[in-house]
């Protein structure tokens, strides 16, 4: 049997779950056993697609009985299916960790019984996005993750999160505005909208009208996707959310946006067209981003700085479009969703521990308790890239690719990449000392919290332990980094490629168009290089 | 593919109308916009569906090219159901915030403002640290001499301004 088949059951199990949860809205230990327990069924389904697809492959399922060029079709290949292992392991940890919360807290920070089966509807709208092979399929999959994170970023009717929500909703909404004017444009201009007959039907349309759809299609998943001139709305509006509710906002969110601009230019828009910009908003995104989080003290929106701007890492790997360079965007999105889950995990066990988030108020953690500066320590310096991380080597691939390709603005974004890495270090070294290293007297406004020793009570185990649990498993990408690489790259080729994902879904018999444009561009190119060397000289 | 000009200026005039609400501050005139942004866009939708054509029923004795294009339509009600939920949880985030604050406005966020006031001097970030550390230093300084780069400290060192709210 192919178990591709079984690729519809990623979205249905989790909104059959949400409904299931719904029913038992007043029956808090049923619904967490089923919350729980559906995910965890996704999530080994979804290991057994990775696995089928490990060594490449790409196979389509076909929905509904139309086939391809009409019908929706989901496509599982090595990158969507390692996107939904690393996502349903993330949601899965923060699921743990918010229901921990919960059995902590009573309903009153965030009312659980809503809590579940929106999140539910979260990971299955997160998942469909991931699978799609199929334009407004994929503006479906956005929808259902939005409206579930609309509710969430509300939860609880707050004063701060309803106008951080706000903020939130209207910017997301015009961003899916745009994604829509796009697809109607895309549908007027090539009578398609399945993304592998569009790879075909796209190429013969003229240039400029392919510019205008591809710059569409980019803004719209740029806002999603928090890259520079369109992340204002990010740091001002994840921090006042619940804790698990930022962390797997910051871990997922922004990644689906990221992934359908690898899938908007791998496939759709395959050459180098638009590659020149994109390295320069990934370079400001890069340097913006960080710029912002030194100036803040609250740790929350720190972190969404530097969520902000590790985004620019991976538009870096994204625009080389070469094959190191997107296989290490893979992995650093791989990467990324699991370190900035756990920071913001910890951030919030801090801010149970210490009473604040602000680092004004904080102090001396690390002796109060060290098990949370050691939960801290581990994804923070992953975070900045030191050596045995992850962290170090995902920013080393991409460094290696840029050097490789090595054309000037290549290698001002390796620069900047080297001193954004830095910068990184330095906001989570302001952190670390005020929060963790010093007395809590010499904190400017310390809070009355700190100065009761012990910890016992205060921090649930589950919370804890499913933290702990998401810090393992960032550890575990560093030691399986090899395998992880491999399979990055494989799919880094195979997108590149397109080949084996339009054969997939149309049928071995179609032309691929080859990739004319990118050849013409190099041609192009070289005489301008050739031209420019010579007036250097 | 023939294109209706009525549904053409119709879309145009309720996308300038649409975007010029959202620009407003009030949450209603935002909601408002965002109804008629959406709908422009359903009528940018049904036009690419090419000429009106009979109902895409299917009957043998039909010629295939008299039928409309059915997708649009499926698109256009896809899109219509989304936008119904969207309006309905702006409207529910609308009266929530008229029954906290009584005001219909965007608020600004606060944090933000504040990082913004913060003068670039931090005076545990920028201190100035005696350059002799020792603690057997060869000539204790005295208090006096320690008070004084304290005193004649500005707080000019160029850092960073936020960079978000630009």
């Amino acid at each position: 049997m192919n178990l591709a088949n079984l690729s519809p059951l990623a979205v249905l199990l989790p909104i059959l779950g949400a409904a299931l949860a719904f029913l038992l809205i007043r029956h808090h230990s049923a619904q967490r056993v089923v919350s729980i327990g559906i995910l965890s069924a996704t999530l080994l389904l979804e290991c057994l697609l990775l696995i089928s697809v490990w060594d490449g492959g790409t196979t389509s399922v076909t929905l509904g009985g139309w086939l391809p060029p009409w019908g929706v079709v989901l496509v599982v290949d090595q990158f969507s299916s390692l996107m939904l292992v690393v996502s349903t392991v993330v949601s899965l940890a923060v699921l743990i960790y918010a229901t921990g919360q919960g059995m902590a807290d009573g309903d009153q920070e965030a009312p659980v019984s809503i809590f579940h089966p929106t999140y539910l509807i979260l990971v299955a709208g997160v998942s469909n996005a991931f699978l799609t092979g199929d334009l407004f399929n994929l503006y479906v999959g956005f929808e259902i993750l939005l409206t579930a994170s609309y509710v969430l970023m509300t939860l609880g009717g707050t004063g701060p999160r309803i106008r951080a929500g706000v903020t939130y909703v209207v910017v997301s909404v015009v961003s899916s505005v745009l994604f829509l004017i796009a697809i109607a444009m895309i549908y007027g201009a090539t009578g398609t909208i399945t993304m592998a007959d569009l790879a075909i039907k796209l190429a013969e349309l003229d240039q400029g009208t392919q510019n205008l759809l591809h710059v569409m299609l980019l803004v719209a998943f740029g806002i999603k996707a928090a890259v520079f001139p369109l992340s204002f709305w990010l740091p001002d509006s994840y921090p006042t959310a619940p804790a698990p509710v930022t962390a797997v906002f910051a871990g997922l969110l922004t990644k689906v946006g990221v992934y359908a601009m690898v899938r908007t230019e791998t496939l759709l828009f395959p050459g180098d067209t638009l590659n020149v910009p994109l390295m320069v908003v990934a370079l400001l995104t890069m340097i913006v981003g960080i710029l912002g989080a030194l100036a803040q003290s609250d740790i929350k929106r720190l972190l969404s700085f530097t969520l902000v701007s590790h985004i620019g890492y991976m538009v870096f790997g994204l625009a080389m479009s070469s094959v190191a360079g997107l296989g290490a965007a893979v992995f650093y999105v791989a990467h990324h969703i699991t370190v900035q889950t756990s920071l913001f995990l910890v951030t919030g066990l801090i801010e149970r521990r210490g009473g604040s988030s602000s680092i004004d108020r904080l102090g001396g953690l690390a002796k109060l308790s060290p098990l949370l500066a050691l939960l801290f320590f581990i994804p923070a310096m992953n975070l900045a890239g030191i050596p045995p991380f992850s962290g170090f080597l995902g920013k080393l691939g991409l460094l290696q690719a840029g050097v490789e390709l090595g054309t000037p603005l290549a290698i001002t974004l390796v620069v900047g990449g080297v001193v954004t890495s830095l910068l990184t270090l330095l906001a989570i070294a302001r952190v670390w000392n005020r929060a963790f290293w010093r007395k809590p007297e010499d904190a400017e406004y310390p809070d009355p919290v700190l100065k009761t020793p012990g910890n016992v009570g205060v921090l649930p185990r589950t919370m804890v332990g499913s933290t702990a649990g998401l810090v393992v498993f960032g550890v575990a990408l560093t030691v399986f980094a090899g395998p992880l690489f491999r399979v990055a790259d494989g799919s880094a080729g195979i997108m590149l490629d397109r080949s084996a994902y339009i054969h997939s879904v149309l049928g071995d018999s179609v032309v691929v168009p080859p990739l004319a444009q990118k050849d013409e561009a190099q041609k192009d190119q070289s005489p301008a290089d050739d031209a420019r060397t010579g007036d250097a000289k | 593919m023939s294109i209706n000009l009525t549904l053409l200026i119709v879309m145009g005039v309720l996308y300038a109308c649409g975007i010029y609400l959202i620009l407003e501050r009030s949450l209603t005139r935002v909601l408002l916009g965002l109804m008629l942004l959406a709908n422009a866009t359903n009528i940018l939708i049904l036009s690419t569906g090419g000429y009106a054509g009979l109902a895409p029923l299917f009957s043998k004795e039909t010629n295939p090219e008299t039928y409309n294009d059915p997708l649009p339509q499926a698109l256009i009600l896809t899109s219509i159901v989304i936008s119904f939920a969207v309006t309905a949880f702006m409207l529910g985030i609308i009266y929530r915030t008229w029954v906290l604050a009584r005001q219909d406005e965007i608020q600004d966020d606060l944090e933000d403002v504040r990082v913004a006031k913060t003068p670039s001097f931090d005076a545990e970030d920028d201190a100035i640290v005696p350059l002799e550390t020792s603690e057997f230093a060869v000539t204790p300084a005295s208090p006096a001499d320690r008070e004084k780069p304290d005193a004649t400290e500005t707080p000019n060192t160029a850092t960073t301004q936020e960079g978000g709210s630009a």
